[in-house]
């Protein structure tokens, strides 16, 4: 576990951690999340945050614009250094960081962006398979603008995922791709979930997406946990249609907005 | 101007219907904001023009080759003077002291941005000299140069170097510091050595800076090379027109002319290839 300690606090206060390693509470946590304060200038952004994430856990958060939930998620990321604040943040040795854009390096090719920071001798090898797992076989020498928009957020999937992480923060992946490509990634992601099981943080604004991908939703709101929804398999899948449009509204009056029939 | 030819870009497009040919082709007019396509050997369009109009304005006695010699008689010059091996002679010491102050100016300012591009101790100490010889002309300096390192090839060598070092530094310098910093983000979320960060960051990300940088040092060496060629030389092509300056031959002042322009055109066209390849990952309105 690694603690990224808040820049306010002057040392860092250690998770209370048992002898076998694992959190006090008794449940193994992959992030844990206590009293989480940011603020940009007199603002405050973040007022108090406490989150858990299990391993394996999918959590989405949503939340309105500019109620921190890039915040939150880059604090995760340990990518917050001048940004002001307190708490604790524990997260598990591997991290992996998608954005909303692919952010791949124009002057490396795909593959050499998938495998960029690897030290590993099988690196390459490793990279040409995580390609093949989001259906990219055959492109590894291609220039990333030489790649639609989908395309290259698949290349960031796979550099991602290449990394075998124990968590995957993802900051609106899908925001700047047509409703199409949205709904295949979905599909993609939930796969490769299930395939390489890591915990799961995703930041988006999008209701459906958020009850499709995650098994648990948290609400932000004026920097703090809102609420906190569970949804089932039956619920995700829409094969409970009702609870599915239930859960819909539920949140959007979370949201703060006023629901609207589907 | 044009950059060389494009060699890497076929003609014809490979897997076009060969019947689509036949069939009618009815399109609306868009209107095309950039250059177009690339065309092979267009760089030579605009010298080719400039000595066309050279030679017209000779041969129908416009121009007096007392004041401009003919194109053929710097053509007959050049014969010569390959000939008993002058040209070659001094051409080759000529491309050497601009070759060594290329180098060494090329080394200089690209280590002296990446200092200061990369640490604020670097930018604090680097920078702020870097302006004010920036703001000194080449040629004030060379009196002092010659005090310090009598008239030899250090001293033509050194002034090259100066005058080298600053684009290359200027430029590479914006290029490194212009490097988006999402991307620095990115690096550190993969967790990549400050070394390995230079390596696939920093440096390709600096690259288009550099070579913007190394164009306008090219061109510098040999400008500053005919500054120090005409004060104190006994060889190269500027030794060799000061020469004829006091026997009054406008023939090889005008070859002298004609084979620093080449030289330069050549170099610049050199630097352009170079940089097509290196940067083949950019899309850019150059094609």
């Amino acid at each position: 576990m690694a603690t990224h300690p808040g820049g306010l606090t002057a040392a860092a206060r250690p998770a209370v951690v048992n002898p076998d390693g694992k959190p006090a509470s008794g449940d193994v946590t992959a992030v844990s999340v206590r009293d989480l304060i940011r603020s940009f200038g007199p603002k405050g952004v973040l007022n108090g945050v406490d989150l858990d994430i299990a391993p394996g856990e999918f959590v989405a958060l949503l939340g309105p614009s500019g109620c921190g939930k890039s915040t939150l998620l880059r604090a995760l990321a340990g990518l917050d250094h001048d940004v002001r604040g307190s708490g604790v943040i524990s997260v598990p040795e591997r991290v992996s960081v998608v954005f909303q854009d692919s952010r791949l390096l124009p002057w490396d090719t795909v593959l050499g962006n998938v495998t960029l920071g690897l030290q590993e001798h099988d690196a390459e090898a490793r990279a040409r398979k995580a390609l093949a797992e989001v259906g990219l076989a055959g492109r590894e020498k291609s220039w990333p603008h030489e790649l639609s928009g989908g395309e290259q957020q698949r290349v960031a999937l796979a550099r991602s995922l290449v990394r075998e992480p124990q968590l995957l923060l993802a900051d609106e992946p899908f925001g700047a791709l047509d409703a199409l490509t949205r709904i295949k990634m979905h599909g993609l992601l939930r796969d490769l979930v299930a395939a390489h099981r890591p915990a799961v943080l995703l930041v988006t604004h999008d209701v459906d997406e958020a009850i499709a991908l995650a098994d648990r939703i948290v609400v932000l709101d004026g920097g703090r946990v809102a609420t906190i929804r569970t949804v089932s398999p039956e619920v995700g899948t829409a094969a409970d249609a009702a609870g599915h449009e239930n859960l819909r509204r539920e949140l959007l009056t979370d949201l703060g907005v006023a629901a609207v029939s589907h | 101007m044009s950059a060389a030819p494009v060699l890497d870009r076929p003609a014809v497009e490979p897997h076009l219907d060969p019947t689509l040919a036949t069939r009618e082709d009815i399109r609306p007019a868009g209107r095309r904001l950039g250059p177009g396509r690339r065309r092979r050997l267009a760089w030579l369009l605009g010298p080719g023009a400039l000595l066309a109009l050279w030679t017209i304005s000779s041969a129908t006695g416009l121009l007096d080759p007392r004041i401009l010699s003919e194109p053929w008689t710097v053509v007959a010059t050049a014969g010569e003077l390959l000939a008993d091996g002058r040209l070659q002679e001094n051409l080759a010491i000529s491309a050497q002291r601009a070759g060594l102050g290329l180098f060494f100016g090329i080394v200089v300012g690209a280590l002296l941005a990446l200092l200061s591009g990369l640490s604020r101790v670097g930018e604090a100490l680097i920078d702020g000299p870097v302006q004010i010889k920036r703001a000194i002309p080449g040629l004030a300096l060379i009196p002092l140069l010659i005090l310090w390192f009598g008239i030899d090839e250090t001293m033509k060598v050194l002034t090259i170097t100066l005058g080298v070092f600053v684009p290359i530094y200027l430029q590479t310098h914006a290029g490194l510091r212009g490097i988006d910093l999402r991307y620095v983000e990115l690096a550190q979320t993969v967790g990549l050595s400050r070394a390995a960060f230079i390596r696939k960051v920093v440096l390709p990300g600096a690259l288009p800076g550099f070579f913007l940088g190394l164009r306008f040092a090219v061109t510098g060496a040999w400008v500053s090379l005919v500054v120090v060629e005409q004060i104190n030389a006994t060889s190269g092509i500027g030794y060799m027109m000061e020469l004829a300056r006091t026997y009054g031959q406008t023939n090889i002042i005008v070859l002298g002319l004609a084979v620093y322009g080449i030289l330069g055109l050549v170099s610049d066209g050199a630097v352009r290839l170079i940089e097509r390849k290196a940067l083949s990952w950019q899309r850019t309105l150059a094609g």
